[in-house]
């Protein structure tokens, strides 16, 4: 697609090059996952949750559709169907499981994704629209896994939608008007689950929409590296097919194993035990608190508890809350150094890190209980990253001296004076498998 | 400018946080929180073990029965089972024919075959455990206003839930002096009971397991509290999760295929890059 060397798609059985003619599917896989797409051969492993994300979607998508033909959207018997599924349903447990864990494992690997783009600089120029894409999946992500949440119908279920929908009351005039009609209701219940299943069937195939913008938009530019020096050469790069179908393959195995790994054999640890009780309007729980994955952002909408002028503190955390994820949007444009990757920017770096160190304490006090030390210590930390994004990295990017970039990808790959071709020809069999019977 | 704008934002958050968390230190320095009784005096459940702990847990099935005759003879006074059927029992060990007897010793309710008035009739394998009590007003009205919950999926829905069941069911104590001492409002109110492994210290379940041969083991196990406490946290982790086992059993091979699957995989990624990697420097 992206570079003249990439290889091009020649069709030798009749049937596929009549399918070539009429509808070029079978090309536009060879062009992106095949060897038509042309990869900067130094991508590390950081390059591989792309690929598992997708396939955390592909996960989701399957497993939630055979939920859904089991599960009953009525406030009156949504939990008994859940539990119907886990004792009566053929493998329904191991449905449930993997989709309830497959939610966390999506997070987990996302996460990995985004600080990687964060490290590396994958958002700047000319990957701007492909980091835009991404931020929008992130936000589809976090509204499909609360409704999904809410589905069960336990305590963290309606008290969760209950907190998060009353968010919305907080803006001023519209505000409970506003909440009454999310809701359908005065308070979760059966309207709310209904439309609520509605949409979480449907967001995922929105993110799959916006994941296809994603990687058009990213095989316009090619991939990024992590020594964030554009392609320059063929020698800077190799074919998607073999060399990252293997490294992904691997890394699929990998990655299936931990999570099997949990699935298996600690399927509740990153679940509440409140979720199994059964929805009560009457009871609050001790502790209302949202999956694991949304408490660092959970600490920042309960770190703002004094009024800020005319500014309810409420107010001031639901408008922190989303703007902490909105910061995302404009790090293209934030971020001002000419330089890409984090490994050559000597003063970034040590910001990035502390922003990892920041967001895991946030995670932490955003799950413990809203009383202190956790409340303070998730403003400090609150206020680290908001400084880090919006003072922070423009500061740093203005003033800092980066170290000095190899020259091409092959050099830092081999080394100054080693230039070895790396294709022999384009119709030879790919070295590897020489030896091999394949 | 998105830099001035970008940063006169940050100081509007960062502002207010530190507003925020002055004031919050300003609070804890005036009036610090008042230390509570239950911070003080709330356990932590006690370390227990079942046979269907670990990664080749297997469940204990006399021990389930024990647990199931507990159950039956006296928990099942106040508490319901609604998602265990008479069938289930099955995975017990029990027969066909037993789980029948068992199932006919319920009273469910059913429809007259004559008048088609509401009656009770002999439970069948495929009914579920009936409920003790009619609704959550008469299960109030009964257990001191409060409401005996439903127990299958206890054992999930608490913390640590096996050991915090048979932690509570034998942790029922008077309560400490220490305690009235130091906080004089919290004596336990009448009809409630002092439990340092519950919640806020007092619930409304009087002890339900008091004294050594309260059920008769057909096993010959010795019914002591503790065994008996032991026994029925055992049943619910059962009722909370009848597919444990088979979980941990589909577990095995699945990890073992994936870790094969991935040094293959690994091998052959090895395989494939060998030319490109040799002439790393
Ligand atoms: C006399 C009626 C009665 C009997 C018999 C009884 N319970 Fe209870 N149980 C209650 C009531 C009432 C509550 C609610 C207590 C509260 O919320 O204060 C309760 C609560 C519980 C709880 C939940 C505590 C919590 O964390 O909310 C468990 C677990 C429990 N009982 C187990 C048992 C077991 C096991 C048995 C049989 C050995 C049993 N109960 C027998 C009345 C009873
Ligand atoms: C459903 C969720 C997502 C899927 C399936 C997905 C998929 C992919 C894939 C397959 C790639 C190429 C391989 C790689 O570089 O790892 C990629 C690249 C990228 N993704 Fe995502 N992504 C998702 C969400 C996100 C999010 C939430 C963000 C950021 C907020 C993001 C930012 C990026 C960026 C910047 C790149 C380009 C990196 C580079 O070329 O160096 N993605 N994505």
């Amino acid at each position: 697609m992206s570079f003249p060397w990439a290889q091009q798609y020649k069709p030798v059985n009749p049937f596929m090059r009549w399918m070539d003619e009429k509808l070029p599917l079978p090309r536009l896989v060879y062009n992106s996952l095949g060897a038509g797409y042309p990869v900067p051969r130094n991508l590390n492993y950081f390059w591989n949750f792309g690929i598992l994300a997708g396939l955390c979607l592909g996960l989701q998508i399957v497993t939630g559709i055979i939920l859904a033909m089991h599960y009953a959207a009525n406030a009156g018997v949504a939990f008994d169907s859940v539990e119907h599924i886990m004792r009566d349903v053929n493998w329904g447990w191991m449905l449930r499981y993997a989709h309830a864990n497959g939610a966390s494992a999506f997070f987990v690997v996302i996460y990995i994704h985004i600080f990687r783009g964060f490290f590396y600089g994958s958002y700047k120029a000319p990957r701007e629209m492909v980091w835009l894409l991404g931020v929008t999946i992130f936000l589809l992500m976090m509204a499909t896994a609360f409704m999904g949440y809410v589905l069960p119908w336990g305590q963290m279920s309606f008290w969760g939608a209950k907190v998060i929908t009353g968010l919305f009351s907080a803006i001023p005039l519209v505000g409970d008007p506003l909440q009454q009609w999310l809701l359908g209701g005065f308070a979760p219940d059966n309207a709310a689950l209904n439309r609520f299943f509605s949409l979480h069937y449907l967001l995922p195939f929105v993110i799959a929409g916006v994941v296809i913008l994603h990687i058009w938009a990213l095989h316009i530019p090619g991939s990024s590296n992590p020594t964030g020096v554009e392609v320059k050469s063929e020698s800077d790069t190799v074919p998607f097919y073999p060399y990252f179908v293997a490294k992904d393959g691997w890394a699929v195995g990998a990655f299936a194993f931990l999570y099997c790994l949990v699935l298996f054999f600690f399927p509740n640890s990153l679940g509440h035990p409140d979720n199994y009780i059964p929805a009560n309007p009457m009871s609050t729980p001790a502790h209302i608190v949202p999956e694991w994955y949304f408490w660092p952002f959970y600490a920042i909408l309960r770190a703002f508890t004094a009024d800020f002028f005319f500014i309810p503190a409420k107010l001031m955390g639901v408008l922190a809350m989303f703007s902490a994820i909105l910061v995302w949007f404009f790090m293209p444009w934030l971020d001002r150094s000419p330089v890409r990757s984090g490994a050559y920017r000597p003063l970034y770096r040590k910001f990035f890190w502390v922003l990892v160190l920041d967001a895991l304490v946030l995670g932490y006090c955003g799950g413990a209980p809203a009383a202190e030390p956790y409340v303070m210590i998730s403003q400090i930390a609150a206020i680290y990253y908001f400084a880090h994004f919006l003072i922070i990295v423009p500061i740093v990017s203005a003033i800092e001296r980066p170290d000095p970039l190899p020259t091409s990808i092959t050099e830092a790959v081999l080394g100054k004076d080693e230039n070895v071709p790396l294709m022999a020809s384009p119709t030879a069999p790919f070295p590897g498998t020489q030896h091999s019977n394949a | 400018m998105i830099r001035i704008i970008s940063i006169l934002v940050g100081l509007f958050f960062t502002v207010a946080l530190a507003w925020s968390f002055g004031n919050g230190a300003y609070q804890q320095i005036t009036e610090p929180p008042p230390v509570t009784a239950e911070h003080e005096f709330h356990r932590h459940p006690k370390e227990v073990h079942f046979a269907s702990d670990g990664a080749f847990g297997k469940f204990d099935r006399q021990q389930l029965q024990r647990g199931f005759q507990v159950y039956k003879e006296v928990c099942s006074a106040c508490h319901s089972l609604s998602h265990v059927a008479f069938r289930d029992l099955t995975q017990l060990g029990y027969s066909d024919p037993e789980v029948k007897a068992i199932a006919k010793g319920f009273q469910v309710p059913g429809i007259d075959p004559n008048t088609g008035e509401d009656a009770m009739r002999p439970g069948m394998p495929t009914d579920y455990f009936p409920k003790p009590f009619a609704n959550d007003i008469a299960a109030r009205a009964a257990n001191n206003n409060a409401v005996p919950p439903d127990l299958s999926l206890m054992t999930k829905a608490r913390h640590d839930g096996p050991a915090y069941v048979y932690s509570l069911l034998t942790g029922y104590q008077a309560q400490p002096a220490a305690l009235l001492k130091e906080f004089p409002d919290a004596k336990t109110p009448n009809g409630l009971h002092y439990n340092p492994y519950f919640a806020n210290l007092n619930l409304a379940m009087p002890p339900p397991l008091t004294s050594t041969g309260q059920v008769s083991y057909g096993d010959g196990t010795k019914a002591t509290v503790d065994q008996m406490a032991k026994d029925v946290s055992a049943f619910l982790v059962w009722t909370a999760e009848p597919k444990l086992e088979k979980r941990k059993q589909t577990g095995w091979p699945v990890l073992g295929f994936l870790l094969f699957a991935t040094i293959l995989g690994y091998m052959s990624y090895k395989n494939i890059w060998y030319e490109k990697k040799k002439h790393k420097a």
